[in-house]
């Protein structure tokens, strides 16, 4: 029951939330989203004392036979905290702001929210399909109404790109469906044995779906566009959470429902993502958009954990799960910061800032650590994860882990320029007007330094969740 | 008779049909055609029906109550259409069909 | 005692954490008080443990906190091993690392109370990395410290973050290090790989089992070295270290010279078992040491900065250590890394002296004669000279005799170069410290004006180190005095187990009484020749030209690696931005889109709007359909 509640309370308060004005909505959208939180939490305490009782099933579409069948394992679970705890630390950061047709917005919000639980909790491939498209259809609102000047065009091409690739997921979905004795269950599913032939076709069906998500290389080209032009809030649920469904879907999904498909394609699938992880560091090099830069890293991160994915052993499968959440923490930090400098100076143009540590040096250290973070600096969240995906890749193959490798080389290239030009330096006439972080920043990103910390320092709890995940059945999938 | 000439008759009427359907520009003879386009169809489902009936299937006949279908839905569509037709003259000043073009800019 | 090692780490985490966070309020004086005081506290400990671990037989105990991380087989604890090598460094590291925090109280004492406190949290921070990395019982506990140092390192280079050059410095040293981690990283994965372990005893317990010459030997000891390549400075990752004097004296002090930079070796001689076993790499370790102390020692002829000068002798004596290390002198490295860390401290804490009576002053050229007004620093700092230049009865001389004394085993030629390397050391030093101290004063009168000998917290520091300059080589005396070679003695259960792999040439004491004559005779004459040259030096002001001109420019490497790494890189990635990302992929997904609606409007075109020609494609449409199901 404590699983429905998690999609039932996003989605009806998101409802309700249409209907309310100004401070109302953001109050009310804030509550809900600690009550999700609490719920989650008391989810996570049942998940290690009684692992079964999440588990919930009704019926649906019996025309279809498919099941209204939610669950939570240790890499859902992982997702959900992720979900739960990003929500109110973005409605608090955004609480100072108001958005015209402030019901709309956190209403719409909400939705995505329901979405995005949903996707993480579903167990049934209908199911799925349907929060994968709620969890979209909500943010192609936000982006271009509430996004900068370009943001009709953009998101257009954004909802029409990653809706190909879900149609295309759909197609592989009643595929699959007509070979089952007639269910879209997930057991149902991982039960079959299809031929390779299927698979290998299959795969690509499902992987162009999940990799426009991410999104991999080649697929990427929406993303950067997409998180300049929109409001912020929504590109922090876009980055933090959103790209987490791709890979999410891989992981319960594609790897278990076709694992043969995945051991004839992963070498391919992970030659792209690192291709992916040195391109898109390369071109965050060269970003003079703030906004862009920490993109196209997202681009470069996401890449590192969908080859660690194909890797499939179990240090990089324990490495992606604890990174999809620190990573989702820590871009959310940056994309805080970003916004706090975007509203100040209304500029995010790195040529033009500078000096900002003199004048805010509250915003600076905070900036100081989550960039740090961002590139894995040890005794910080990010490094515990990618430390392990690196050495799965590498017990897979060494030459990609040198290889992916360099983007760690080029990571601290890209975020420590980006440090000096925006923190460091004299101040010009505009950035010696920053004002320092209000509280509600300040609270958000201090609960964000202590995730960074706490979890750098001590990740049991994240690897223990991982090791939750049916890493054995994933694994065992593909050698079969 | 044989059924043939029935249906040698049905496909002459038909092909006129079709001809001044696509040849014709007037409107009101475009759906005179249409109409022997549609005789031409009962004419073979009575004709067909009389066959079997003689062939001893009682149930054929329904196909007789067939014609009857097609010939109120005939008279629906031409009421419809001669009304159309009618506000088209009235605004244009002709019947042809070509003129209706401009709707399309 | 050994249960309470953590303090040591904890200490100085502690004190960061209060200066960091109470850096608005705190007054200097507290500041000072906590920084230095947790240092000293730990040092304190550090004592303590390492009387502990004196004791004959003592075996290595590690004290595990937690699990860091734990993934199917694999298991990282978070522990510290506290061992001879270990003890050691923490010697080291807290002892020097007090005496900077007290020069520090004085020297940084201009800064308002905000960076006052912030420059006192970095140190603590610095100390407490540091400690990890020596501490750490496993390889990844060695790297947290290891990236650790180097943020802090980092953090203090650019410490005055308004003057945008010295950050560039302080990327650039964060950078070239992290080329380096990525190689050290490498061979962590390798070695979890291989054993399934990182953890330091557990590794060497089964790398003897590969056999000497086994090439996955051969790589983990060759990607450990590129690791220790970034972080002390060797060809071709060292052009970060004199570009890190852009940070505050102490702080190169400590950090870039006699601390961090000594990590790598650190980490070799904690090797040593995969080090012995792997000779080839060792060779290269010898070479890449030996080709880095003449270079780094041209280079320092003809620098004029006096922090510069001493940067690049850092890198050179850092290059003599890794040239003991290749030829298997583990214990000679070490001993060179402990008495590297007094006399160059030392020096480094004099220059400051001198640069903070000059106000702020780097040049030596317009420096001169200053031994007039500061008598404490002139002595103190003449002892640092003596003591790298390699003059009998001081520190220098015992660890760089040792290190020449194994070289000549190994390899004569190595040894050639490596006395050359250490001529030029003494001719570099000793021009560097005439120019600065002898002759007239050749800064402005205002300067001259303001001249005068640094406060006792300045001074204190400079005799206690000039103190142990002199007779910290007393604990490893070589073998023909007679005398015990204490260091040697003690560090043994840590190198016995690559004992069996090396293959130690013995000299005869004749032969060492010999060479030792030799370098001893040439380096004083060296001096006298540096004497002569700049005791009244006057700063002509005339190019340099030819050889000369090339040592200035620092044999033009940092051109060159602008030239063939950093602008390809620019140019990739540019070519990345504009022509694969915009023109190729966007280009091809956009083009996805316009093909569409060009499609789109082309087959608008049949929707002419003619009603017979839409009965006549129904029509068409119709007979096909009827030929469709007719044939088919």
């Amino acid at each position: 029951m404590l699983t429905v509640l998690l999609i039932l309370i996003p989605l009806i308060t998101g409802l309700i939330t249409f209907g309310l004005k100004g401070p109302g909505a953001k109050v009310f959208s804030l509550l809900s989203s600690l009550a999700t939180l609490a719920i989650a939490a008391v989810a996570w305490t049942q998940y290690q004392s009684a692992p079964d009782s999440l588990q919930f099933t009704a019926d649906w579409i019996p025309q279809l036979n498919s099941q209204f069948k939610v669950g939570l394992d240790g890499l859902s679970l992982m997702l959900v905290l992720l979900t739960t705890i990003s929500f109110p630390l973005i409605f608090i950061t955004v609480f100072s702001r108001s958005y015209e047709n402030a019901g709309s917005f956190y209403g719409l919000m909400l939705l995505s929210q329901a979405g995005l639980l949903g996707v993480f909790l579903a167990y049934d491939a209908l199911l799925f399909y349907f929060f994968w498209e709620l969890a979209l259809i909500p943010v192609y609102f936000l982006c271009s109404m509430w996004g900068g000047e370009r943001a009709v065009p953009v998101t257009f091409k954004f909802f029409v790109y990653t809706f190909a690739g879900s149609l295309l997921m759909l197609v592989g979905i009643i595929y699959i469906y007509f070979q089952t004795p007639g269910s879209f269950s997930w057991q149902a599913f991982t039960s079959l044995s299809l031929s390779n032939g299927e698979q290998s076709w299959l795969f690509w069906l499902f992987f162009v779906a999940f990799a426009i998500k991410m999104p991999v290389f080649p697929f990427h080209t929406w993303q950067p566009d997409t998180y300049e032009q929109s409001p912020t809030p929504v590109t922090m649920v876009l980055s933090g959470i959103m790209v987490k469904m791709g890979l999410f879907g891989v992981m319960r999904w594609l790897v278990p429902v076709l694992p043969q498909g995945v051991y004839m394609w992963q070498e391919a699938a992970i030659v792209l993502s690192v291709i992916g992880i040195i391109y898109a560091s390369c071109i965050a090099i060269m970003q003079s958009d703030l906004k862009k830069l920490i993109a196209y890293s997202s681009i470069a991160h996401i890449g590192l954990m969908s080859a660690a994915i194909f890797a499939n052993n179990e240090q990089s499968l324990a490495g992606v799960q604890v990174q999809m959440f620190n990573h989702g923490i820590n871009i959310i930090g940056l994309w805080i910061i970003v916004e706090v400098i975007e509203q100040r100076l209304k500029i995010k143009n790195m040529a033009e800032l500078g000096g900002i540590a003199t004048y805010a040096p509250k915003l600076a250290i905070l900036l100081v650590i989550v960039s740090l973070a961002n590139i894995a600096l040890p005794l910080t969240n990010g490094f515990v994860g990618e430390f392990l995906m690196f050495s799965g890749l590498f017990q897979y193959n060494p030459w990609f882990a040198a290889i992916a490798g360099l983007a760690i080389i080029l990571a601290a290239v890209y975020m420590l320029r980006m440090l000096q030009k925006v923190l460091f330096g004299e101040a010009n006439a505009l950035t010696a007007t920053t004002t320092d972080l209000r509280a509600g920043e300040m609270l958000a990103m201090a609960c964000i330094t202590a995730v960074i910390f706490v979890l750098g320092v001590y990740p049991k709890p994240l690897l223990d969740l991982a090791s939750g995940f049916g890493l054995q059945e994933a694994v065992t999938a593909v050698i079969r | 008779m044989p059924v043939q000439y029935y249906i040698f008759l049905s496909i002459a009427l038909f092909c006129i049909g079709i001809m001044g359907v696509l040849m014709r520009r007037n409107a009101i003879i475009i759906f005179m055609c249409i109409e022997l386009m549609l005789n031409a169809v009962n004419l073979l489902l009575v004709a067909f029906s009389k066959m079997w009936v003689d062939a001893g299937r009682i149930d054929a006949a329904s196909a007789q109550l067939f014609v009857f279908f097609v010939m109120v839905v005939a008279a629906a569509e031409v009421s419809v259409g001669l009304a159309i037709i009618v506000m088209m003259y009235r605004n244009t000043h002709s019947v042809d069909i070509n003129i209706l073009s401009r709707l399309k800019n | 005692m050994i249960h309470l090692v953590w303090l040591v780490p904890f200490l100085p985490l502690l004190g960061f954490l209060i200066n960091g966070l109470g850096r608005n309020f705190l007054p200097k004086s507290l500041t000072g008080v906590i920084g230095s005081g947790t240092v000293l506290a730990a040092f304190v400990i550090s004592l303590l443990i390492f009387f502990e671990v004196r004791q004959p037989g003592f075996a290595p105990q590690v004290v595990s906190l937690f699990d860091f991380i734990s993934a199917g087989s694999l298991h990282i604890p978070f522990a510290f091993q506290v061992d001879q090598l270990s003890a050691l460094f923490l010697l080291i590291i807290t002892g020097v690392g007090s005496l900077i925090h007290i020069y520090s109280t004085s020297y940084m004492h201009e800064e308002s109370s905000e960076s006052f406190a912030r420059y006192f949290a970095y140190l603590n921070l610095f100390v407490f990395s540091m400690l990890i990395l020596v501490l750490g019982a496993n390889y990844v506990m060695m790297f947290i410290g290891w990236e650790g140092v180097g943020l802090c390192s980092y953090l203090l280079i650019g410490f005055w973050f308004k003057n945008i050059n010295y950050n560039k410095a302080a990327n650039k040293a964060f950078i070239m290090n992290r080329i380096g981690d990525l190689g050290f990283l490498l061979g962590i994965f390798l070695l979890i790989q291989q054993f399934g372990s990182v953890t330091f005893i557990e590794v060497f317990d089964k790398v003897p089992a590969l056999g000497e010459g086994s090439g996955v030997l051969f790589a983990i000891a060759m990607l450990l070295f590129i690791g220790a390549m970034g972080k002390s400075a060797q060809i071709p990752l060292y052009t970060w270290l004199p570009d890190a004097m852009a940070g505050p004296t102490p702080v190169s002090a400590l950090i870039h010279a006699a601390t961090m930079v000594t990590a790598g070796i650190y980490m070799v001689a904690r090797s040593n078992v995969i080090y012995s076993l792997a000779p080839h790499i060792q060779a290269i370790v010898a070479i890449v040491g030996l080709v880095t102390a003449l270079l780094a020692a041209s280079i320092a002829l003809k620098q004029n900065d006096i922090k510069k000068v001493l940067a690049y002798s850092t890198v050179s004596q850092l290059g003599y250590m890794f040239l003991a290390l290749g030829v298997g002198a583990y214990t000679a490295a070490v001993f060179h890394v402990m008495t590297h860390a007094f006399f160059k401290a030392l020096l480094f804490l004099g220059s400051g002296s001198v640069i903070h009576a000059m106000g702020g002053e780097q040049d030596i050229r317009k420096m001169g004669g200053l031994k007039k007004w500061m008598p404490i620093t002139n002595i103190t700092f003449l002892i640092g000279c003596l003591a790298i230049a390699g003059i009998p009865g001081l520190s220098g001389f015992f660890s760089k005799d040792e290190i020449l004394a194994h070289a000549w085993g190994y390899n004569k030629v190595m040894y050639a170069l490596a006395l050359i390397g250490a001529l030029m050391t003494a001719f570099y030093m000793f021009r560097l410290y005439y120019i600065t101290f002898t002759g007239k004063f050749r800064g402005t009168h205002e300067q001259e004006h303001h001249l005068h000998e640094s406060p006792a917290a300045i001074t204190l520091p400079l005799i206690v180190l000039a103190v142990l300059s002199v007779i910290g080589g007393y604990v490893g005396l070589p073998e023909v005095f007679g005398a015990p070679h204490l260091l040697a003695e003690y560090l043994s259960p840590i190198f016995a187990p690559s004992a069996p792999y090396l293959h130690v040439h013995h000299l005869s004491h004749g032969l060492e009484w010999g060479l030792m004559g030799l370098s001893t005779g040439l380096v004083i004459v060296m001096i006298l020749f540096a004497r002569s040259k700049f005791i009244n030096y006057t700063d002509g002001g005339a190019e340099n030209t030819g050889i000369a001109k090339v040592l200035e420019n620092k044999w033009y490497v940092d051109e060159l690696y602008d030239a063939i790494i950093v602008k390809p890189l620019m140019v990739l990635s540019r070519f990345f931005q504009d022509v694969v990302e915009k023109a190729g992929i966007d280009g091809l997904v956009n083009g996805v889109g316009t093909g569409v609606k060009w499609g789109g409007r082309q087959i608008r075109l049949l929707q002419n709007g003619q009603v017979g020609f839409y009965i006549f494609a129904m029509v068409i449409g119709m007979i096909v359909l009827f030929v469709i199901s007719l044939f088919l």
